[in-house]
């Protein structure tokens, strides 16, 4: 799989007005052929990888150049319902029964594959996910490794971490994760779960499976027991197939608030456990006396990493009356230096979005912002032809009650506000109140 | 006529190289009391424990400033060598006089114990350390620290999973250690230093000195640069002496009492206090919200 994008001249930071200055780009290419995907991945159940009921396949793409990656089975409910008996059966059978020092050690052989294969996974999941090669390699793959050794360590002492309670595991979990960090949300549901002794249904999110599929061959290569981790893939009705199955004891998602609230009425009445992980609106806040250079910095980080796709991306920006006009100033250069293109090229700050869905979702929320009389500042970068790009924006004048300020936005979007008060948390917690989260 | 093997000397294991002792001196160990004669050992000296203490002093500051992930993970690869050594740290034992099935047994637990230990490392201050409500606008919590150049005196039996135990957590923890291996079979601990010097262990983290008890945990205890002993392999009709050497400069002592305790036992033989055992518990009041 080549992908072959058109990476840009850029100028040089802060030669835009003097154009003194040019500097030729030459892009640095992550290789990717080092590893082969498979052409059709099923589902994980039971310890092998099994065709679904439905003999329904859909195509996972890279969203940086729209190529079909792989195909991946979709799971319809007969799935669904096959991954949680094994799991049931994996939890009464197995795993619950083995000493948590013999489950710890499964977990520490997940983390060194994990470590081991290091290279292959960065690569797959900015293929799959658009993030740029530089985040993958130094953040969702070393980090998830970290988590499986994190809480492999855990399972043998919870006595220490909740003494004089009877810690015992609650049995089949259904696990939903979403696509903006999909190996290493795996890690977050996963690595507790089975140290504390349950057994798992996941269901990857539908566009970014390719990674959480590739553990499943990790698990598999680690010897765990045949049924501990089950991995369905596919859209929707295969994730609500999993948060609504009867027999699952706990259900935790993470992703949007809108599913979430779905399933927290879905769950009521019922004895399954919830943990939900949902959206969000952060603000920062900006004071007169703070060193503005590291600030620009802070927020830099804070909205276009992972381009935005983060559920505590700092999305509004409060500022300081005194010294707002310098922030901007700041921001608008700063932006402008934003790389913004291949993911895998090393030197891209700003991959491609996730997804055509999530593209038009921003674009739609970007353009009410208009309509309803915001400044909006982009950048002005060139994003290749093909894929789903949106250059790093910031919004100005921004109504309390407009929809970019009331919405997640979930991209590389952020609004900024003046602010008089001293005390700038008071708009910020007070604004929190007016919204959904 | 049958190939003449090769025979192993059994050095100190000091900063990450294998001197022998500058004494030149050495001790007969033998296969129990009045048995054959198995091998020689380093009988250490005064000076190679003050080298021992000096190299576990100086890779003190970067052992202690890694993160806690990090010494986890070489504690996990001493686990993981430790596996693919156990035949020959198994046969260490097994000319020590142990059963073959024992020997594998000890060092099964052996490996257990470094996994153990390994995830303690990110989580121990979790359970002891605190964040303490105060009357006062302070934000008050206690952290620990380690409190620096360990001296273990490792059980005489058995000879390395009483060692391992008591090393593992006081390293952890992010304390060097100068330890004394079992003095009637050092054998397996001394050989566990070429583990450590092939586990990403940095050199000093661990000294291996090994020689007669008598001598050397005397001064030990009374070494003005060590800040702790373990005195697990301490008879106890020589414990008072020890204590009293180690107020000079106020030396906490340790001691495990294994008596009636399997060393294997999970229950007792491990625990998070052991590696707490070593650490200092320091308190701050950060000013906050005037």
């Amino acid at each position: 799989m080549t992908t072959t994008l058109e990476t840009r001249d850029r100028l040089a930071p802060g030669a835009a007005s003097s154009s003194l200055v040019e500097w030729h780009y030459s892009p640095s290419l992550e290789a990717t052929d080092h590893f082969k995907l498979a052409s059709r991945y099923n589902l994980f159940i039971g310890g092998e990888f099994v065709e679904p009921h439905s003999k329904r396949w859909f195509e996972t793409i890279n969203p940086a150049t729209e190529e079909t990656l792989a195909e991946i089975a979709e799971a319809d409910n007969e799935d669904v319902d096959r991954a949680v008996r094994e799991a049931r059966r994996a939890y009464e059978k197995v795993w619950r029964k083995l000493a948590p020092s013999e489950r710890a050690k499964y977990i520490f052989r997940i983390a060194r594959l994990i470590q081991e294969k290091s290279r292959a996974l960065a690569v797959v999941e900015t293929m799959n996910g658009g993030k740029p090669i530089k985040e993958s390699r130094d953040i969702d793959i070393p980090l998830s490794a970290a988590h499986f050794f994190y809480y492999a360590g855990w399972a043998d002492k919870l006595e220490y971490a909740f003494p004089n309670r009877n810690v015992a595991p609650i049995g089949v979990a259904a696990q939903i994760i979403p696509w903006n960090f999909p190996l290493l949300m795996a890690a977050w549901k996963l690595a507790p779960a089975l140290a504390a002794g349950n057994t798992i249904v996941l269901k990857p999110a539908e566009t970014t499976p390719l990674t959480s599929l590739l553990l499943g061959e990790i698990i598999q290569e680690a010897g765990l027991p045949a049924g501990v981790v089950n991995i369905v893939t596919g859209g929707p009705q295969s994730g609500a197939a999993v948060a609504g199955h009867k027999d699952v004891d706990k259900i935790a998602f993470t992703g949007s608030t809108e599913v979430g609230k779905r399933i927290q009425r879905a769950v009521a009445g019922t004895k399954k456990k919830l943990t939900l992980e949902l959206g969000g609106k952060a603000p920062n806040i900006i004071f007169e006396d703070a060193p503005l250079d590291q600030a620009i910095e802070g927020i830099i980080n804070g909205i276009y990493f992972n381009q935005g796709h983060v559920c505590c991306a700092g999305s509004r920006l409060f500022v300081q009356e005194s010294v707002v006009e310098p922030i901007i100033r700041k921001l608008r250069d700063r932006i402008g230096t934003l790389r913004v293109g291949n993911p895998l090229d090393k030197n891209t700050d700003v991959g491609a979005i996730n997804s055509r869905a999530q593209l038009e979702k921003i674009q739609e929320l970007v353009d009410s912002g208009v309509e309803e009389g915001a400044e909006m500042f982009q950048s002005s970068c060139s994003v290749p032809d093909r894929g789903f790009w949106f250059r790093p924006t910031f919004f100005t004048g921004v109504a309390q009650s407009s929809r970019i300020a009331q919405e997640e936005i979930f991209g590389p979007v952020r609004l900024k506000k003046r602010t008089t008060r001293p005390t700038g948390c008071r708009p910020a917690s007070g604004l929190k109140k007016d919204r959904g989260f | 006529m049958p190939r003449l093997n090769v025979r192993k000397t059994y050095k100190l294991y000091i900063g990450g190289e294998f001197p022998r002792s500058e004494s030149g001196r050495f001790y007969p160990v033998k296969n129990g009391k009045g048995g054959d004669l198995l091998a020689n050992a380093c009988r250490g000296s005064r000076k190679d424990l003050r080298n021992a203490i000096q190299a576990a002093r100086k890779a003190f500051a970067s052992w202690s400033d890694k993160t806690a992930y990090n010494r986890g993970q070489i504690l996990y690869r001493i686990a993981e060598v430790c596996e693919s050594r156990a035949a020959e740290l198994a046969d260490e034992l097994r000319r020590q006089g142990v059963a073959a099935v024992d020997a594998r047994k000890e060092i099964n637990a052996v490996i257990d114990r470094w996994v153990y230990y390994a995830g303690w490392s990110d989580k121990y201050a979790q359970v002891v350390g605190s964040v303490n409500p105060v009357a006062g606008p302070y934000y008050n919590f206690t952290v620990p620290e380690p409190t620096g150049v360990v001296g273990v005196v490792a059980p005489e039996e058995p000879s390395l999973l009483g060692f391992v135990s008591r090393i593992a957590p006081a390293i952890v923890g992010g304390n060097t250690v100068v330890a004394i291996p079992s003095e009637s079979r050092p054998f397996a601990a001394i050989t566990l230093g070429e583990v450590f010097q092939t586990s990403d262990v940095p050199g000093g983290v661990v000294n291996i000195v090994s020689g007669l008890k008598s001598e050397l945990v005397p001064w030990l205890a009374s070494h003005m640069d060590v800040n702790a002993v373990d005195a697990t392999g301490v008879a106890s009709e020589a414990l008072p002496a020890l204590q009293k050497a180690a107020a000079e400069n106020v030396k906490r002592i340790v001691r495990f009492d294994a008596d009636g305790i399997g060393w294997d036992d999970t229950r007792l033989s491990q625990s998070p206090y052991a590696i707490y055992d070593f650490q200092e518990m320091k308190t701050v009041w950060h000013p906050m919200g005037m």
